[in-house]
């Protein structure tokens, strides 16, 4: 049984760099992102969320809308485990996997066969295993024989079809985006759209951050809005 | 519950589960050593031969200086400065081990440990690449290795032991106060001097030597390594020095990373 509870989940980053009050004053007037104040220690901390409460069930596809800097990215990374809340408790029963950064972990200077490894190993992978799937991959990235050349003579198109090919490799328990993912040319796009349709159909639990109210349409069932930091639509 | 206990608790939890999956450091250890070699024909053999020609030049100069037979200060300058290497860019490495990761910390949830044990990792093979130079040398002068050097083996775990709580601590430390690394930097090369690497300990006056040796942790932490290879054992004091440091020092830092690590995704 999957399961995410928020309970009144508060995220404080400490900005280190930036003191005097003048400065503390001037940011607490800005009309985006979190709000400002500061720590008993007397750091500036921006308040990223305030006060969340949520509590997302198997079946659940959650759409996170919001402008710039209202905390989509933050409550992500809370779920995934990323930022332990500096305030209120988070329990997540699952597994969480993000398709945020799909490239992340990978060497340029490295061939398309040894990137399947270190961005396998990353996604937490089984070598064994994944080696039986390298010909999956190179098929479904349609990469040929590139995929015996290092990561940076492929073009940036390319170079995310083996990211995406990859990361899509498993299906998530729990799956957390932000964005729609678009790769590659018309043709593969077909193909990636229908995977990675697929895999949020499969996923128990889905959170995804966009500006986009027609996806939230298209694949959510519910749907929070962020506003500095705050919940104001359940 | 004791809130000590809860503290030591979640330090060890997150080491456990970085050790439970010592392959991602292993591959990504790995990887930082392919990258920087990349397109190089020698790869890492490249540290390997500067290494050598440090050795000799330093062989030489020193040598004569304090005029030691090059048969016995050869060896000794060789060991004590591949060990001494393998010590100082380990810890200076740990300073910045979290804030090179900050894009893998701040996407995926992974043990934190696991990005100290890369760098462990990786000096760990560059200390292999480097040790070959010293059967080279041991070869030059026909010194035999003797059958007690396999006690080194338990001298560089302890060593390993004792480098991995100092690298995880300067590594949360570091991340959270960015002027450290320098600090650190310039007490390591302090330390190379005040260690006996490139002098050896029986050059010293007497009573100097009780202060600049036996205070000097890192002496113990290369003797404890250095002495079987050179066909002598380690004194008492380099073993309890060595052991006494392992055992506080992990037990502070795992109650120090327990407090702190969650932390750290915010210091990034």
């Amino acid at each position: 049984m999957t399961h995410i509870l928020l309970n009144n989940v508060s995220v404080d980053f400490p900005i280190y760099n930036t003191t005097g009050r003048s400065l503390k004053n001037q940011l607490m007037q800005a009309a985006t992102g979190g709000r400002m104040g500061s720590n008993e220690q007397g750091h500036v901390v921006v308040r990223a969320l305030q006060n969340i409460c949520l509590e997302l069930k198997e079946g659940d596809r959650l759409g996170v809308i919001g402008p710039n800097g209202a905390g989509k990215s933050t409550l992500l990374r809370v779920i995934s485990g990323v930022y332990e809340p500096t305030g209120g408790s988070v329990e997540v029963q699952g597994k969480v996997t993000t398709l945020i950064d799909l490239s992340l972990g990978m060497d340029s200077e490295a061939t398309g066969i040894e990137n399947i490894f270190l961005r396998g190993a990353l996604l937490g992978f089984n070598r064994t295993w994944l080696s039986a799937k390298v010909k999956e991959i190179v098929d479904f990235a349609g990469l040929g024989n590139f995929i015996e050349m290092p990561l940076r003579t492929y073009s940036t198109g390319m170079q995310m079809r083996l990211a995406f090919s990859i990361a899509t490799l498993q299906q998530p328990e729990i799956l957390v985006m932000d964005e729609w993912l678009t790769v590659g040319d018309a043709d593969f796009q077909e193909k990636a759209q229908q995977q990675l349709k697929e895999i949020v159909q499969k996923s128990s639990i889905l959170v995804i951050a966009t500006h986009s109210p027609q996806l939230v349409q298209q694949v959510c069932n519910r749907m929070i809005r962020l506003e500095r930091g705050a919940l104001i639509t359940a | 519950m004791n809130p000590m206990f809860e503290l030591f608790k979640s330090g060890w939890r997150d080491i456990f589960a970085a050790l439970k999956g010592y392959k991602l450091a292993g591959v990504f250890g790995w990887q930082d050593i392919r990258q920087r070699y990349r397109r190089s024909s020698f790869g890492p053999f490249w540290l390997t031969i500067s290494m050598g020609v440090l050795i000799g030049a330093l062989g030489l100069i020193f040598g004569n200086l304090f005029a030691t037979p090059m048969k016995e200060f050869l060896p000794f300058l060789t060991i004590g400065l591949i060990l001494w290497t393998l010590i100082s860019t380990a810890l200076n490495e740990s300073c910045t081990g979290f804030t090179t990761a900050d894009a893998m910390i701040k996407q995926i949830s992974l043990p934190l440990f696991t990005h100290i044990l890369r760098v462990l990792w990786r000096n760990l093979i560059i200390f292999a690449h480097n040790l070959i130079i010293f059967p080279l040398v041991l070869l030059v002068f026909w010194v035999p290795l003797p059958a007690m050097a396999l006690l080194a083996i338990v001298g560089l775990v302890l060593l390993m032991l004792n480098l991995s709580w100092m690298a995880l601590l300067l590594g949360v430390f570091c991340t959270r106060y960015r002027d450290v690394p320098q600090i650190i930097a310039n007490l390591l090369q302090v330390s190379f001097y005040l260690t006996p690497i490139i002098w050896m300990p029986q050059l010293l006056p007497k009573r100097a030597s009780i202060l600049l040796l036996n205070a000097n942790p890192f002496f113990h932490l290369i003797e404890i390594v250095r002495a079987p290879l050179l066909g002598s054992l380690p004194t008492a004091l380099n073993w309890q020095v060595s052991i006494v440091l392992a055992m506080a020092g992990w037990v502070f830092t795992i109650l120090f990373y327990g407090r702190f690590r969650s932390r750290l995704a915010y210091w990034l």
